[in-house]
């Protein structure tokens, strides 16, 4: 069978996914012809108004059919409404066999199971995890899943790659003649970056909101030229599980110490100076890293020129203490964010497509000087698995974790070395998610370990004097020593589940659970 | 010269703690079999601690284990399986209220260290003061044995034996911290604080460790990874001390290539005791290699 060039086996076909093309390293794909486009469309002045009375009329006015595909966003979390109501209105309505292409699915969309057990929905294009990931795991679904990154999803659709049917936008607010804002409205989720390239490529928009103002809304996210329909509903979301409260650092000392290790990584490195970018997300090391981040950049007095990514409050500090010029946000995490995207225009709102795209004139990744990422797993060459876990099961989505390593100058993954008796570095991962070429760093309880090819990382460290430096070997002979070797996962032949590198390339393959 | 600003209490029934301790950089562990373990548990976290010696993995921290109290049934069988492992720098033991506690722990200790073939004396004694007889008594628990290296006011149980509570001043251990300093300086030994309860209370941690710095202690026991740097902090010296220490170090090392006995420091006579506390300084700040032994 062909292998990749990191020695996973990539069958030439794959049924369900179609012609593979194996991963041959970071920049190895080029891009050739034109970007793809949807459908035109022409609306004129005898409709001023694009609402209709429900959900299922709006379905039908969209002329979704059996076999097409529908995509949702993601920036409603764990409260989002929209998709289980879409999905549930679908299945009354007798359509079947559709193909899912969200963002991202979230716990809250645990319900979509029985429309796939009953062929409502064939295949899922994005992440899956929970219980929607174990049954797929355990071969579930007919078709396998495709999981691409935050900036591989725009990819896809702006080559082609997919074709969306309709394009469901949950929207906080919008107007009747589809002017939509994320900022405002009882469900306010701050950006809706993660919707601009659907809207954009759809051949049928559907706006779904709760919040319907007069004409013309403002501010605007997505603009009138690109919404069909706009249909209402009573509610789009929970807000309590559309953005978190304040976030808090955490006070886990096992955290704490990988954060003050890896800021202490950050200051020793080159980029900590006059200028820096970084991206840290809302995990708890993350922020963490921040706050430390924050106290070297006030003793050294460097300021920062943007931070980019998920925002959380903690960020919004930031640029109104000074300490970053800019915020980019293409997903709002926190009320605090919510309220500075709508008031502060320094904080700016940018799509999945601006955020991460390989394939566009310029990607806000590539301007990124640090990133700090999670993993469940990282292996002797530094390959990193996000998706799976260590039974072999769906678990995560790549998120933005691809995208991020691969512009960032430096990309740190940090991680206890231990969760529960399970280690994070392993002689070979089990899925690869992202690929040792563009990681630089893990960070863990027990100091720092630099990827051999980034020797002045090494020098720079060792020049510091205060960031204890580790070897991978190291850290594999340690993890083996605690935990005692794990059992291999056993699996079928069949694949559920392709995961893509940004450039559309096939890194690895996920294959069935045995039965147990 | 050991620095004992921080030693941290570990549960004698979790691995996770046992094992990564130590990656938080105390000055000391403390291995606990008493107050963090059930009664049905103790074998078990003897066991454990056991293991957990034997792998040996401490940094540079000084290690030691809370035994349980010389009243109860489990403290030999504690010090029976894990002091011949030759691992422990010394152990804690809770409710000291006399010297003859002290001597039947010694006793105990030495029988069994020359059993295994072990420097008799090695396992020095840290002696918890938690009742007001252990507190009348300290100097002569400090004195009872020349393995006690330490002794530790102790903090919930001793305010309970006064008939008090403790208050976020701390005025009911004001005067014990202050006669237990007494005590210690006259014996010989380092006087540890007690723990400060109440882990989200940063600034609470900071005034109470300032203060008791102030009174004299060397350190104080923690419950919390997270308290360890603002003790640490507290504890450093400033840059005043530090310069100041240095120069009566050089003055000394000087006076002593030529052959003299005191010199003079910015116009103040330095002898002995003053270049053993300078030296103590630059250990604190970090300049000397911790545990060296320059008096």
């Amino acid at each position: 069978m062909p292998k990749n060039i990191l020695g996973r086996e990539i069958p030439e076909f794959i049924e369900g996914y179609g012609k593979t093309l194996p991963f041959m390293g970071e920049h190895a794909r080029k891009p050739e012809g034109n970007r793809a486009g949807p459908k035109l469309r022409a609306a004129f002045s005898d409709r001023t108004s694009k609402v209709v009375p429900d959900l299922k009329a709006a379905i039908a006015a969209s002329g979704l059919k059996s076999g097409m595909t529908v995509s949702f966003h993601h920036h409603l979390r764990n409260g989002d409404f929209v998709v289980n109501a879409v999905i549930d209105a679908c299945a009354e309505m007798g359509i079947r066999d559709l193909t899912l292409f969200p963002t991202a699915l979230f716990g809250v969309h645990k319900k979509l199971i029985e429309h796939i057990k009953s062929g409502v929905i064939r295949r899922i294009m994005g992440s899956v995890n929970g219980p929607i990931g174990q049954m797929v795991s355990e071969g579930g679904m007919d078709v396998p899943v495709v999981l691409r990154s935050h900036g591989g999803r725009p990819r896809a659709v702006v080559s082609g790659d997919v074709k969306i049917d309709v394009a469901f936008v949950a929207a906080p607010t919008a107007d009747a003649y589809g002017n939509l804002c994320g900022s405002q409205g009882k469900s306010a989720c701050g950006s809706l970056g993660y919707a601009f390239t659907d809207a954009m490529y759809a051949d049928c928009v559907v706006a779904v909101t709760d919040n319907l103002v007069p004409f013309p809304a403002a501010p605007v996210s997505i603009p009138q030229i690109y919404a069909d329909i706009v249909a209402v509903m009573e509610s789009i979301g929970d807000p309590a599980g559309i953005v978190s409260g304040t976030t808090r650092i955490t006070r886990d000392p096992l955290r704490l110490l990988i954060s003050k290790y890896a800021s202490r990584l950050i200051e020793a490195s080159p980029y900590f100076k006059e200028g820096i970018s970084f991206q840290t997300g809302a995990g708890g090391i993350s922020l963490a890293v921040t706050a430390f981040m924050k106290e070297a950049m006030k003793k050294r007095g460097v300021r920062g020129s943007f931070g980019l990514g998920g925002i959380t409050g903690y960020f919004v500090d930031l640029l109104k203490e000074g300490y970053v010029e800019k915020l980019m946000d293409v997903q709002s995490f926190d009320l605090e964010a919510v309220k500075s995207i709508a008031e502060n225009p320094n904080h700016i709102e940018i799509s999945a497509d601006w955020y991460a795209n390989p394939w566009n004139a310029g990607t806000a990744v590539n301007m990124l000087d640090v990133v700090i990422l999670g993993a469940t797993e990282m292996d002797r060459d530094f390959n990193v698995n996000v998706n799976t876990e260590a039974d072999g099961a769906l678990l995560h989505g790549i998120g933005g974790h691809q995208d991020t390593a691969a512009g960032a100058k430096l990309t740190i993954i940090s991680q206890p070395l231990l969760r529960g008796r399970i280690p994070c570095v392993v002689d070979q991962v089990y899925s690869v998610t992202t690929p040792g070429e563009v990681v630089d760093a893990l960070v863990t309880e027990y100091g720092v370990t630099i990827n051999p090819r980034r020797k002045d990382l090494i020098d720079a460290c060792q020049a510091a004097g205060n960031v204890p430096l580790v070897s991978m070997d190291e850290l594999v002979a340690r993890a083996h020593e605690m935990c005692g070797p794990t059992d291999p996962v056993e699996t079928e032949n069949r694949i559920i589940g392709v995961i893509e590198w940004r450039d559309g390339t096939v890194i690895d393959v996920v294959k069935q659970l045995k039965k147990k | 010269m050991r620095l004992r600003r921080t030693m941290l209490y570990l549960p004698g029934n979790n691995p996770n703690m046992l094992l990564r301790g130590h990656l938080f950089a105390p000055d000391g562990l403390i291995l606990d079999l008493e107050d963090a373990v059930a009664v049905r548990e103790k074998d078990a976290a003897r066991i454990l601690i056991r293991d957990v010696l034997k792998r040996g993995e401490f940094g540079s921290c000084e290690v030691t284990v809370r035994i349980n109290g010389l009243d109860t049934e489990y403290w030999r069988k504690d010090i029976e399986t894990l002091v011949p492992l030759g691992r422990l720098d010394g152990v804690r033991a809770p409710k000291v209220d006399d010297a003859a506690t002290v001597k039947q722990l010694d006793e105990a200790l030495s029988e069994i260290e020359e059993k295994a073939g072990l420097e008799v004396g090695k396992t020095k004694i840290f002696c918890l003061l938690e009742t007001a007889r252990g507190i009348f008594n300290t100097y002569d628990i400090a004195t009872a044995s020349p393995r006690v290296t330490a002794v530790i006011p102790g903090g919930e149980d001793l305010t309970a034996d006064l008939r008090t509570n403790r208050s976020p001043e701390g005025t009911e251990l004001e005067g014990i911290r202050k006669s237990v300093i007494v005590a210690a300086r006259a014996a010989g030994v380092d006087a540890l604080d007690t723990v400060f309860p109440r882990i989200t209370d940063d600034e609470g941690l900071k005034r109470e460790t300032e203060f008791i710095k102030q009174l004299g202690f060397d350190g104080k026991s923690v419950i919390h990874p997270n308290q360890i740097p603002i003790i640490h902090e507290v504890f450093t010296p400033t840059e005043k001390e530090i310069e100041r220490a240095r120069k009566i170090v050089a003055a000394a090392k000087e006076a002593a290539e030529r052959g003299l006995g005191a010199v003079q420091v910015d116009g103040r006579m330095v002898d002995a005791p003053v270049v053993k506390r300078a030296l103590f300084t630059l250990t604190r700040a970090g300049l000397l290699e911790e545990g060296t032994d320059n008096a």
